[in-house]
């Protein structure tokens, strides 16, 4: 299955590697060199290498590669899920998963490494007995160490594993709570008459739980035939959803993403925002740019963090606008126009306070007016507001006697480039 | 001496600066030891290492070790340090064996003989009491891969596959693949280990050990038959990457066991839309080769227990299901999985990757699956170059006469695409639009033509091509197109532009006589400054013109001949030559030189425009070798459906006696091994107290988990905090997060309402939609069916138990308390709540019940009417006892409540009680009281009826009761019991077999 891994920064370097069967030279890294080379953007490199007698699965996040080797046939979606969940589990153990704290704490990573992955199958991928093996690194073990001069961590992990395997069994907090975020981003494409090309809905339901001993959560959705397609994390009952449409689960301890639903565009969405757009190039190396932001639909809640982002044709020398509101920078190098608006009121509704940007373009003289208009990212954020509507009706807990603090907080937000604009 | 001071020291700064330090300080020092001038300090560094190793502070060890770890996870050699580190295996610090397990893993390859020093360590922490312990000195064990230890690592599985900790037998199962890899003779034994840890009952074992046989015997077939009906039922509880490897095992397992059950089909095209009538649809056919198509029932399980499977947040599990209904599942049923594909395009960039690939190749086969989903398919400008290349091939794929005028239309907007590579792609999918839908074939020739005025080179070039290809469609309405493109062959520079041009006028120059042989005269100029491609062309042009107009070329073609003569590239020689002899030397082969016409100007049969990245159909959808398009190691295709199926008995657990039905006899298998199977358990636990603990508990946890049934105090409590909070908590406006409980004060009320209303109304619609797109969701029809016939407000809950139980044949096993024998247990009432009734012969009571209600022969009445449970006992009643229970009968005054009799008695030896009569409702629950009883004399039952309502819930009703004019100090609560909710529906053997068929 998975023979080895390696992790590569940005520079090419292979850090990192780790060998769950006989070792393999680290100069199979040269192919992924080879296929890295001939892509521009890092996104663009192949998932899956193939090599005279190695097959290389790689993942790129955080600028981070992590390359798989694998000599035999296996499905690459298993590999390649299996390479993001040791991200996710990094991320989980250092806050962030980066070359820094990827170095820093080398002896934990391949502790990791060598806990989730028996001579390349999967072990155990539960974050949560994982956490009971190895403790992750925490700023108090390490004050004990520089007291004591003792770096030994003499604690035998626990004789007996949680049965419920996402959950440890002997969780206690003083104050019990447990957050619910409902957090939706839109997917769409507007063209340039302001038409919806196309619009999707991907939600999540991401939890904070903090409740001591074994809580039984049961989480009832006001209209949940609203969501269409869901997956659900390991824990919620599919029976239970499937007969009575409410979510029943015990918990994992802490940070978790409890489902995720996708609502496809039969149905069009109503789009919180609305851009008007005067992109115009003129003979003679210049040209109009002048964009209208306004709110539209937001049931009285206010845009935050607007930005429009814009990659201007290789032709556009410089740009020269004022913007009303906000903050307006253009990297001629990239040729990247951002408006970083910031908070729109839904009260300035009159268009003469709308935010505004407008001023010239500036072409490279001597090179043809570029033929088609740059398109427009836009992301932004709503809170209190689920954009589908859904709304949970309520949350039970049965199976402990306390009385937990419940909360439910809904985000409409845009993941950066899927909101786009052709103008 | 000097040495271990300056470890000492090092130590300190260490500790000084935490872990942090620790690998900079490491990096530091081990950076040198790469290059050979300063081998003295290289030298001295490791004897530091090992100094640090030999001394007797766990601390220092602890460094050391972790400095080593540093080396190897940095790729750097380590070796010469093994003699000291294997020493540490013994040590008994958890922290320092870790990683002293940790190097023996990567080095002992290489120092086999040393690394035996260690084993006797393993054999003795492979009986240690810590599971944690046996599992990772096992896997270490299994993981050295020394070759002379093979007989060691034999025994060892032997025991852990017996080992009472399904971690260590997990273990085991993995290190099955590993021995095998060491020692391939060994086959034969592993096969007998896999065999028994196929059959182990704990879900955490399953996945690894059809892992193991996947590696050690794929071509084992037989051993699956046993446990296949406990596989697919036990597969959604499965871990993630269990599900992945049972799934791919399942779908080669029905390829090779069940009838191909699109067969059928293949005669009659037009009915395969149609889903209902599987059964019925040859019936008016009576050839003799045709036979009804019935679907294995255990085919249908299969395709049943993977469906929910499409819910996972796993893509590697969502896409083995999807591989599984492409190959195995009916051409109408493939559709549920488009929905879960698209979902998937959300996650990560590579995972987007390979599901559009192999939406690719779903979608040309079953292109209306995605049809709906067309939108999902549009490009992001910010999408990745091979995101964007599937999915325009998806778009192509799905184009038809209905939707090609909006494909077209995102088209143009692609080919503006400041992506050139993209753009080109783009207009290479436009002329495979024209070229498939006659329709718009004209409107995208013009649209093609005017994209040649754009002023970017591989635009053009790419529309020229594609128009070429057109044009060869039907060459004789375009002789104004192919003018404008001769026109242009002076601007365009992209060789395969210019190639295709020059070659549309040596095709077509009789239209253009008088331009064609100007173009060649140019040609000629340039020709040595051509690419070969376009040399090639100009070739062909040349003996062209010299057929049609040999007058006017001749000295033209000779000249270009020559010029090609000397070419630096053989081809254009070898092709040069070849024309010279055919056109001018007609001596040297004169039967081939009378048909030069002929053979040069032959009608040329037009292009099919065909994709540019389906290439490699062959492979299995999904696999590696699918995405990279070679096969690879240990590639297998799937077997083909056989002709005739084998025997289904096979897969019989248990037979007992011969039933008519089969269903009937595994059920009733089922029932009785897993009886026995708990009795087995409990002598178990008996015997052995070693695994008391650990496997009670694990029981009472997973009861916990799968808890369906009445979870009454805590509800109950819950519900009067509820109410509490009602009036102290109004508006959280302020905060971020709602409170919930907050919010549920302002909806309680009405809610109750509406929920029935719309639940009444949804499944109206439900019904409808059904009848829509009946083939889409199977088990919910079926649900639903019988719901239909229930009174409306139990449907949701009834609707559950009935499809577990036609799940819920086979063993189950003990240790396993699933969510379907929680079910059970509350449908026969909590063993603990029974009062009077042994719980053993109910059980089977029941059970031969169950049967009763499939084959008709038994009525409600021997259900158990007589299980009473007290409702408030005769000492806080003060004489009066009430008991209840439920008669399963309808209750008359409303549909939607159940019937509860009260049994009033009183104990009291001389005092008559005077009017009892029921007061109020407690809990949000509906109750239709009694009627007052206005006299109960010592000694004497009353029986009651009442109807509540308890609106599918399961939580508890509470009621208070007045006597003597009093209230009952407590309030009286009737616990209700799930099984309660549901009402009975006889079904005769042939119904029941249809709906399990669903």
């Amino acid at each position: 299955m998975i023979h080895s891994l390696f992790i590569i920064n940005e520079a090419g370097d292979a850090f990192m590697e780790k060998h769950w069967k006989t070792v393999v030279s680290k100069s199979i890294c040269d192919y992924f060199y080879e296929a890295q080379k001939k892509c521009v953007n890092p996104e663009d490199i192949p998932p899956v290498i193939a090599t005279p007698h190695h097959y290389l699965i790689n993942i790129y996040r955080n600028n981070l590669y992590f390359v798989a080797v694998l000599t035999n046939e296996i499905a690459p979606l298993f590999v390649i899920e299996f390479l993001h969940r040791i991200m996710d589990l990094f991320e989980n153990y250092f806050g962030e998963c980066t070359e820094k704290s990827v170095k820093d704490n080398y002896v934990i990573v391949y502790e990791l490494l060598d806990e989730i992955l028996d001579s390349g199958l999967p072990l155990i991928t539960e974050t949560n007995i994982l956490k009971e093996l190895i403790k992750p690194p925490n700023l108090l073990r390490k004050v004990a160490h520089f007291v004591t001069g003792d770096s030994t961590n003499t604690t035998l992990p626990s004789k007996q594993l949680s049965n419920i395997p996402w959950r440890p069994f002997d969780v206690f907090y003083r104050n019990n709570e447990a957050f619910f975020d409902i957090i939706e981003e839109i997917d769409a494409i507007i063209d340039q008459n302001g038409t919806i090309v196309m619009s999707e809905i991907q939600g999540y339901i991401d939890c904070c739980i903090k409740l001591s001993g074994m809580p039984d959560l049961t989480l009832n959705f006001v209209n949940p035939r609203l969501l269409d397609d869901i997956s659900f994390h390991p824990c919620v009952r599919l029976r239970k959803w499937e007969s009575e449409h409410v979510l029943s689960f015990i918990p994992p301890d802490g940070n978790f993403r409890l489902i995720s639903y996708h609502i496809a565009t039969q149905n069009t969405i109503c789009m919180p925002i609305y851009v008007k757009h005067h992109i115009q190039y003129r003979e003679g190396s210049s040209g109009r740019f002048e964009l209208t932001v306004g709110p539209k639909q937001t049931m009285g809640k206010s845009l935050e963090n607007v930005i429009i982002e814009c990659t201007m044709p290789k032709s556009v020398l410089n740009c020269i606008l004022t913007p009303s509101q906000g903050k307006s920078t253009f990297d001629p190098i990239k040729k990247i126009l951002i408006w970083n608006i910031g908070t729109i009121e839904t009260k300035t509704q009159n268009s003469a306070h709308l935010p505004t940007i407008r001023g010239n373009i500036i072409l490279v003289t001597g090179q043809p007016i570029p033929e088609s208009n740059p398109i427009l990212n836009i992301s932004f954020q709503i809170n209190q507001l689920a954009i589908s509507g859904i709304r949970v009706q309520r949350v039970d807990m049965n199976g402990e006697i306390y009385k937990p603090y419940k909360g439910v907080k809904y985000i409409t937000t845009v993941k950066k480039g899927r909101f786009q604009i052709r103008t | 001496m000097n040495i271990n001071e300056r470890s000492l020291t090092t130590m300190s700064t260490l500790n000084a600066q935490g872990s942090r330090g620790t690998s900079n300080q490491s990096d530091e020092q081990t950076e040198p030891s790469t290059t050979l001038s300063i081998f003295a300090l290289d030298y001295k560094k490791h004897e530091d290492l090992k100094q640090m190793l030999d001394s007797n502070k766990d601390n220092l060890k602890l460094e050391a070790m972790r400095r080593i770890i540093g080396m190897i996870a940095k790729g750097k050699d380590a070796a010469d340090l093994f003699p000291a580190v294997v020493k540490n295996v013994v040590s008994k610090n958890m922290e320092i064996k870790k990683l002293v397990y940790v190097y023996l893993m990567r080095y002992a390859e290489e120092q086999q003989d040393l690394a035996l020093l260690s084993i006797a360590t393993f054999q003795r922490a492979l009986k240690d009491p810590n599971q944690l312990i046996r599992a990772s000195a096992l896997r270490v064990l299994s993981s050295i891969r020394v070759p002379t230890i093979v007989t060691i690592m034999m025994l060892a599985i032997r025991d852990a596959v017996s080992d009472m900790s399904p971690y260590v037998r997990k273990t085991a199962a993995n290190a099955i693949a590993k021995l095998y890899a060491l020692d391939p003779e060994l086959k034969d034994e592993l096969v007998l280990i896999i065999a028994k840890l196929l059959a182990d009952k704990t879900i955490l074992v399953n996945g690894s050990a059809v892992q193991a046989f996947e590696h050690v015997c794929p071509e084992r077939i037989d051993l699956i038959h046993q446990n296949y009906r406990r596989l697919c039922n036990l597969l959604v509880d499965i871990d993630e990457w269990g599900q992945v490897t049972i799934l791919n095992m399942l779908t080669r397992y029905a390829r090779s066991q069940f009838v191909d059950p699109n067969k059928i089909f293949e005669d009659e095209k037009k009915s395969f839309y149609e889903d209902e009538t599987e059964q019925n649809i040859n019936e008016d056919e009576d050839s003799l080769d045709k036979r009804t198509y019935v679907m294995d029932s255990d085919h249908r399980l299969l395709l049943r227990c993977t469906k929910p499977l499409l819910q996972s947040r796993n893509s590697a599990v969502v896409m083995a299901v999807a591989q599984l209904y492409y190959y195995v599942a009916p051409q109408s049923e493939i559709q549920i999985v488009a929905k879960s594909l698209l979902r998937l395009l959300r996650h990560h960039r590579e995972i987007q990757t390979i599901i559009l690939k192999s939406i690719v190749f779903i979608a040309d086969k079953h292109k209306q699956i995605f049809e709906p989903y067309l939108k999902s398919f549009y490009v992001h400008s910010n999408d990745s170059s091979l995101v964007k290349r599937y999915k325009l091939e998806i778009l192509t794929t799905l184009a038809n006469a209905s939707n090609i005028s909006t494909i077209l239309r995102e088209f143009q907007t692609y080919v503006l695409s400041s992506d050139k590579d993209f753009a080109a792609h783009t207009i290479h999918a436009i002329g495979r639009c024209a070229s498939t839908i006659s329709d718009v074939t004209e409107a995208c020739l013009n649209g093609l033509v005017a994209l040649m005025s754009k002023k970017d080179e591989t635009i053009v070039a790419e529309s020229v091509v594609v128009i070429k290809k057109l044009l060869q469609i039907n060459p004789s309405q375009y002789n104004e197109i192919i003018k404008h493109i001769v026109r242009m062959v002076d601007k365009v520079t992209v060789p395969i532009a210019r190639a295709s041009i020059l070659w549309l006028i040596g095709e077509y120059s009789d239209r253009i006589s008088k331009l064609a042989p100007d173009v060649l005269r140019k040609m000629a100029k340039s020709f040595i400054d051509e690419e070969t491609i376009v040399k090639h062309q100009i070739l062909n042009l040349a003996a062209k013109l010299y057929v049609v107009n040999a007058k006017q070329t001749h000295l033209l073609v000779q000249y270009v001949f020559n010029l090609a003569k000397y070419d630096t590239n053989y081809d254009t020689r070898d092709k040069a030559r070849l024309l010279r002899a055919l056109l001018i030397q007609t001596d040297k082969c004169p039967t081939l030189s009378k048909h030069a016409k002929k053979i040069l100007l032959a009608s040329k049969p037009a292009p099919i425009l065909e994709s540019i990245i389906r290439d490699h159909d062959q492979y299995t959808l999904g696999t590696l070798s699918f995405v990279i398009g070679q096969k690879a190691v240990g590639y297998k295709d799937l077997p083909d459906f056989p002709l005739e199926p084998p025997d289904p008995s096979v897969r019989n657990v248990e037979i007992v006696t011969p039933l008519p039905s089969q269903n009937v006899s595994s059920r009733k298998s089922s029932t009785t091994t897993r009886i026995t199977s708990r009795e087995k358990k409990k002598s178990v636990n008996d015997e052995n107290f070693y695994s008391d603990e650990e496997e009670e508990e694990e029981e009472e946890e997973e009861e916990e988990t799968s808890t369906e049934g009445p979870d009454t105090d805590n509800e109950e409590e819950e519900d009067e905090e509820d109410e509490k909070e009602k009036t102290t908590q109004n508006d959280n406006d302020t905060n971020e997060y709602e409170q919930l409980d907050a919010q549920s004060t302002n909806n309680i009320e009405p809610e109750e309402e509406e929920k029935d209303e719309s639940s009444g109304s949804s499944e109206e619609e439900e019904s409808e939609q059904e009848e829509e797109e009946d083939d889409d969701e199977e088990s919910e029809s079926d649900e639903s069916a019988d719901d239909e016939k229930l009174t409306p407000n139990q449907s949701s809950i009834v609707a559950k138990p009935s499809s577990t139980l036609t799940v819920s044949d086979y063993t189950i096993p003990a240790t396993e308390k699933s969510l379907l024998e929680m079910d059970l247990e509350a449908f026969l009432g909590a063993p603990s709540t029974s009062t009077n009734v042994q719980v053993a012969p109910v059980k089977n009571n029941i059970f031969d019940d169950l049967h009763g209600l499939e084959s008709l022969t038994s009525t409600s009445s021997n259900l158990v009417y007589t299980k009473q449970y007290d409702c408030l006992n005769r000492i806080t009643g003060q004489g009066l006892q009430i008991q209840y229970r439920f008669p399963r009968t309808p209750f008359q005054q409303s549909p939607n409540m159940i019937h509860v009799e009260l049994i009033f008695t009183n104990t009291t030896t001389n005092k008559d009680i005077h009017s009892i009569k029921f007061y109020k409702s407690k809990s949000n629950i509906n109750i239709q009281g009694f009627n007052q009883i206005d006299l109960l004399p010592s000694g004497v039952s009353i029986v009651t009826s009442i109807g509540i309502d308890f609106n599918d819930k399961t939580q508890p009703a509470s009621f208070d009761i007045l006597y003597d004019d009093n209230l009952i100090p407590t309030s009286l609560t009737i616990l209700c019991h799930v099984g309660e909710l549901i009402e009975q529906k006889f079904l005769n053997d042939q119904q029941f077999n249809q709906n399990l068929g669903k």
